[in-house]
């Protein structure tokens, strides 16, 4: 409405003389150029550095000559990966199916629970002990008896999974679901709002920045939960997940394939997180401070 | 002669549109927060409650709305109240920031269960009413706060409300939008003839917007003084410098001293 002027004048240029305008302009060019190199700075130096500690490592290992069942060079785990890809890659879908079933299942029960909490308090205070007992019991100390208690293997990894993944979603959204400015919910219950249209226009959208960073976080842990299980099932499991090519290898001595699987399951850990981080940031960059750029 | 039919009518006693008779309230910590409250507003009235903070204006304007229950006394009103038909302007815009513009204003009539096809042009006439039509896409971080508080009067309006309740709507906006924003509300209030309840603590905004102040006093909350202003609308710049302006401000803020005094 109100026009604000930042910048001097074309009169004010004018006044201070050409050579004041030819600064400016100078001056402008050499911001432009400073962010252009920070750009390109910002992808350039993490994988600089990222290279130089592999070839560290390969250094490291060649100059001592350490033998490839102690410590193999990053070379070998790569020629593994390779190798390996076959049994590899069937293992990494296992461990990718188990990880993203148990985040489903997590969110939508995490959701779920978390809006049944926010509409009755009597539900919150007879049920979140039950969410916080499962929060805090390693997850390896009851994987065994879940294994034992549940027939199929793959079940038993998913709740495994699940039950560490679902917990930041549940008290994320719980949290989110409550912190609705409350003149908003004033002005709801002015308009005759029902307990539904307060759930769909008011709060959820309220929740979901709380929810997406739940989200970051059960995404990293629904990975660790199913590795974990893996590793609880063992050999004696079925599975042929990840976790369970690293047992097999160890037992092997065979340890570049060792390296191989953890790279995978770094690698998956980081897209998870990747993708979370974008679907937060497509979802909230029009409205949350979050992910709005700020101007400087 | 335009203005002197306005004049008249603003010192002819109105029909009464809502009346608080005799109220108490008292907070569930023990805090009496008003007492004997005796108010009532006519039609197409512009009232304000001109009081130091804490003098439970604000919750003469939730118990007038119902959003919080009265401990003893009576709310009278003079005909059936619908929803909609009280508009609510608070001091912060209270914008859904996920929203566009158009979805903040458009709230009261979806959840009144009306389609955005069916409502979708007097929601643009009311962005129309108050300058942001062509603003009805962008969401609130991207507006002014001046233009945030014109969303928030256009939500309130756009159920074409009887009655619009304000909670010092302009007190958090610099002086120079304030001024502008005083005079669209009255704009808006000589073109809609609805009633206005106007809660500030300024003596000025007071005196240049209302007919009535209602001056209040704290602990207990209570009305203490009534003054009239029976200056002719429209009002504008002209009036803000003249001399019975100033009278009805030193009056008003007289009052207010000796409100103020009384606590």
């Amino acid at each position: 409405m109100s026009t604000v002027l930042e910048q001097p004048t074309l009169a004010d240029r004018a006044a201070l003389g050409g050579d004041a305008a030819a600064t400016d302009s100078a001056a402008a060019d050499a911001h432009a150029r400073r962010a252009r190199r920070e750009r390109v700075l910002r992808w350039v130096a993490p994988i600089a550095i990222a290279l130089a500690a592999l070839g560290l490592w390969e250094l490291v290992v060649w100059w001592n000559d350490v033998p490839h069942y102690i410590l193999p060079g990053p070379s070998l785990v790569a020629q593994s990966l390779v190798e390996d890809w076959g049994t590899l890659s069937g293992s990494l879908l296992v461990t990718l199916q188990v990880t993203f079933m148990a985040l489903a299942v997590a969110i939508v029960g995490g959701v779920g629970l978390a809006v049944l909490f926010s509409l009755s308090k009597w539900v919150e205070l007879s049920l979140f002990p039950f969410a916080v007992v499962l929060q805090v019991t390693p997850i390896v100390a009851i994987a065994p008896l879940i294994l034992i208690y549940v027939d199929s293997t793959q079940v038993a990894l998913l709740i495994c999974a699940w039950i560490v993944a679902f917990f930041p979603i549940l008290s994320n959204t719980t949290l989110g679901l409550n912190s609705a400015d409350h003149n908003l919910q004033n002005l709801f219950e002015l308009y005759g709002a029902n307990r539904w249209q307060t759930m769909r226009f008011l709060r959820l959208p309220a929740a979901m920045p709380y929810f997406l960073g739940g989200l970051k976080i059960a995404g990293g842990l629904a990975l660790i939960g199913a590795i974990v299980a893996e590793f609880a099932a063992g050999s004696a499991g079925t599975g042929s997940g990840l976790a369970y090519r690293i047992l097999e290898a160890g037992y092997r001595l065979d340890i570049p394939r060792m390296f191989a699987a953890l790279v995978l399951i770094s690698l998956t850990g980081i897209a998870i997180f990747l993708a979370s981080s974008l679907l937060s940031h497509l979802l909230l960059r029009r409205w949350h401070e979050s992910a709005v750029k700020r101007e400087s | 002669m335009t203005v002197d039919v306005l004049a008249r009518r603003s010192t002819t006693p109105k029909p009464t549109l809502v009346e608080l008779q005799g109220v108490h309230k008292t907070f569930a910590n023990g805090t009496v927060a008003l007492e004997n409250l005796n108010l009532a507003v006519g039609e197409h009235e512009f009232v304000s409650l001109l009081g130091p903070s804490g003098c439970g204006k604000s919750t003469a304007l939730r118990l007038i709305s119902r959003l919080a229950g009265l401990s003893a006394g009576r709310l009278v009103w003079s005909g059936e109240v619908a929803v909609g038909d009280i508009g609510f302007v608070f001091q912060e815009p209270t914008l859904m920031p996920w929203a566009s513009v158009f979805d903040n204003v458009y709230l009261p009539l979806r959840l009144q269960r009306m389609s955005r096809r069916a409502v979708g042009a007097r929601v643009d006439e009311v962005l129309d009413l108050v300058g942001l039509r062509e603003f009805s896409n962008a969401y609130p971080r991207e507006l002014s706060g001046g233009m945030k508080m014109r969303a928030s009067i256009a939500r309130a309006l756009v159920t074409e409300p009887k009655l619009l309740l304000m909670d010092e709507p302009f007190a958090a906006l610099d002086e120079i939008t304030r001024f502008r924003l005083n005079d669209d509300l009255l704009r808006l209030w000589a073109g809609r003839r609805f009633t206005v309840v106007f809660v500030t603590h300024s003596v000025f905004e007071s005196v240049y917007l209302s007919e009535r102040i209602l001056v209040m006093a704290a602990r207990p909350g209570r009305i203490v003084e009534e003054i009239r202003v029976d200056a002719p609308y429209p009002r504008d710049d002209a009036f803000r410098t003249s001399e019975p302006y100033n009278a009805w401000c030193r009056e008003a803020s007289a009052a207010l001293k000796r409100a103020m005094g009384e606590s």
